[in-house]
């Protein structure tokens, strides 16, 4: 009875730190301090439910339990350190699969001895379900954006196919839960659907709407657990769960509204069906003006105010210590230095900041689009970074492109414009952009990082 | 239909639970900043990684003679950690690049 009350407790505990530990990552202050009291009341938690019951458990699988739980701590700290900050939306996804295949593994090993109980199996499956289809889509998710798997892959009629699908896995699901078949091959056949499922969902969606398929699959995830909660009647997987599918919901829901899309939108992917080959991609038309090294340090050299416009192009050339470094120089020079934030710029919200603050930028340099947007005008030189979509016009003025709605920089409205990238190629959005033919903007080609290096250079022998 | 009003009799405390907590989910996410959504996400990754406790409680019920339910279990312990340490560890990664430079 004691230890009962004990494990109860342990679970509350968990349940208030995850709580507190949310609302602390929700301010820049107290976000670290968060997020190491809700691993505190994590490690609580699974230390209660290891030792604090009373049946008599075998010393086999007490030393399985602490060698699992060794392993899996080794490998995730080792990978969770050593990958690089510009992997970091990758990562994530990847440990969002992990937790969805835990809940399916569980869905799996607990449904043979319940097929008395149609609550039980209710959980179970709807764990099963979701768990699987978070593992699936993760993964894929983790392939697109390591790079692995590069252009969306969309079947003919994959939306109606993806429709079929779903319908096929939630009428298997409901059958088992009703009829609760002793043959666990029915559950069997639900997971190859629900990771099918989970495969055909993601490899439609472009990767630029990656950390909205990530998000969305966290809270999908937070789902599972939830229901895991409802199996074992267990507080905290309960409320651990809910609240991250909740506020994972939200989440989602808000960074879709930054992009000016709904979910919908997002998951059917009419993006890129409509007009991208047709008429706004042959709409833009003129030459395209190539500049050196030299060329863009005398633009920089000479200006008043000068704003930087980081996209997912800096975080792959790792090029944020390098326009660390050109800010910091240009700053010495009496030159105003900005940093333009687009909210979904990279391949996550906040993706930028997290990058910038690596190469140890002021906090206070980095500009919201909201509050940048009116200082354009009055600007000398915008350097576009590797950023594309975020900054095309034609989200302005081009009601016929598929990202037009988008709230963009206007950059367009500085006097001029550098844009540091590899080649003419299109962004993620896959359509082209006509500020790269404005008679304001110069292209320096080129890799970002040699390329700010190189113009660094020429500023010192000025 | 039946079978769903025994389950909301059953489970009403457990029921408030949940909505309780999507309304809290709801008023934690809102009103923050989008510099703090990539690690927030990766918080919130971290914390349904609670699910460990499901992979534990199957092993602790697991007759210990059904070796491939061992091994299965096993996994999903390893997997359940994977997200747990590894989701803590990233975050924290993240935020350590926000401390305030001055």
């Amino acid at each position: 009875m004691h230890t009962h009350a004990l494990l109860n407790i342990a679970y509350l505990i968990a349940a208030i730190t995850f709580m507190t530990g949310m609302k602390m990552l929700g301010s820049p202050k107290t976000a670290r301090k968060g997020n190491l009291i809700a691993a505190a009341g994590m490690s609580i938690a699974v230390l209660a439910t290891i030792f604090l019951h009373d049946k008599h458990i075998s010393a086999l699988v007490y030393v399985l339990i602490f060698l699992a739980i060794a392993i899996g701590t080794f490998i995730g700290w080792y990978i969770a350190v050593k990958v690089e900050m510009t992997k970091m939306p990758e990562l994530v996804s990847f440990f969002n699969g992990m937790g969805g295949a835990t809940a399916a593994l569980i869905g799996l090993l607990e449904y043979a001895h319940n097929t008395d109980s149609a609550y039980k199996i209710s959980m179970i499956v709807a764990g099963l379900v979701i768990g699987s289809v978070s593992f699936a889509g993760s993964m894929i998710a983790w392939a697109k954006l390591s790079g692995k798997m590069r252009k969306p892959i969309r079947l003919p009629m994959y939306n109606i196919l993806n429709m079929l699908i779903l319908l096929a896995t939630l009428a298997l699901a409901v059958y088992i839960a009703a009829v609760r078949p002793e043959s666990p091959l029915y559950l069997y056949l639900l997971f190859a659907l629900a990771l099918l499922y989970g495969v055909m969902f993601v490899i439609p969606i472009g990767g630029a709407d990656m950390p909205v398929v990530i998000s969305l699959l966290n809270s999908f995830t937070g789902l599972a657990a939830a229901f895991g909660g409802f199996l074992y009647n267990n507080m905290a997987m309960l409320t651990g769960g809910v609240l991250v599918g909740s506020a994972g919901t939200i989440l989602t829901i808000a960074m879709t509204k930054a992009m000016n899309r709904s979910l919908a939108n997002v998951i059917f992917g009419a993006f890129g069906d409509t007009g991208a080959q047709g008429p706004s991609g042959d709409a833009v038309k003129g030459s395209v003006k190539s500049v050196t090294p030299s060329d863009a340090s005398i633009l920089l050299n000479y200006a008043n105010k000068v704003i930087f416009v980081p996209g997912y192009g800096m975080a792959v050339a790792q090029a944020q210590h390098a326009i660390h470094e050109l800010e910091e120089m240009l700053t010495e020079k009496g030159i105003d230095v900005k940093y333009a934030i687009h909210p979904v710029a990279g391949r996550m919200p906040g993706h930028m900041n997290v990058l910038l603050a690596e190469a140890n930028v002021d906090y206070d340099k980095l500009v919201d689009m909201d509050d940048i947007n009116p200082q354009f005008k009055n600007t000398d030189v915008v350097l576009v970074v590797g950023a594309n979509d975020v900054v095309n016009p034609a989200a302005k003025n081009n009601p016929s492109s598929p990202i037009y709605g988008m709230p963009v920089l206007n950059v367009d409205e500085a006097k001029n414009v550098i844009v540091l990238k590899r080649s003419m190629k299109p962004g993620y959005a896959g359509i082209d952009n006509e500020l790269f033919y404005n008679p304001k903007t110069s292209m320096l080609f080129g890799d970002a990082k040699e390329s700010i290096t190189k113009i660094i250079n020429e500023i010192k022998s000025m | 239909m039946q079978e769903i009003f025994a389950f909301f009799n059953n489970n009403i405390e457990m029921t408030y639970i949940v909505v309780l907590m999507i309304f809290v989910g709801i008023e934690l996410i809102s009103h923050v900043p989008a510099v703090l959504h990539t690690p927030l996400m990766s918080g919130a990754n971290a914390i349904h990684g609670v699910v460990i406790i499901g992979a534990i409680l199957v092993m602790l019920h697991m007759n210990p003679e059904n070796y491939p339910g061992l091994a299965i279990g096993f996994l999903a312990v390893v997997l359940g950690t994977l997200n747990v340490v590894g989701g803590f560890v990233v975050t924290d990664r993240m935020l350590e690049m926000f401390k305030t430079k001055k």
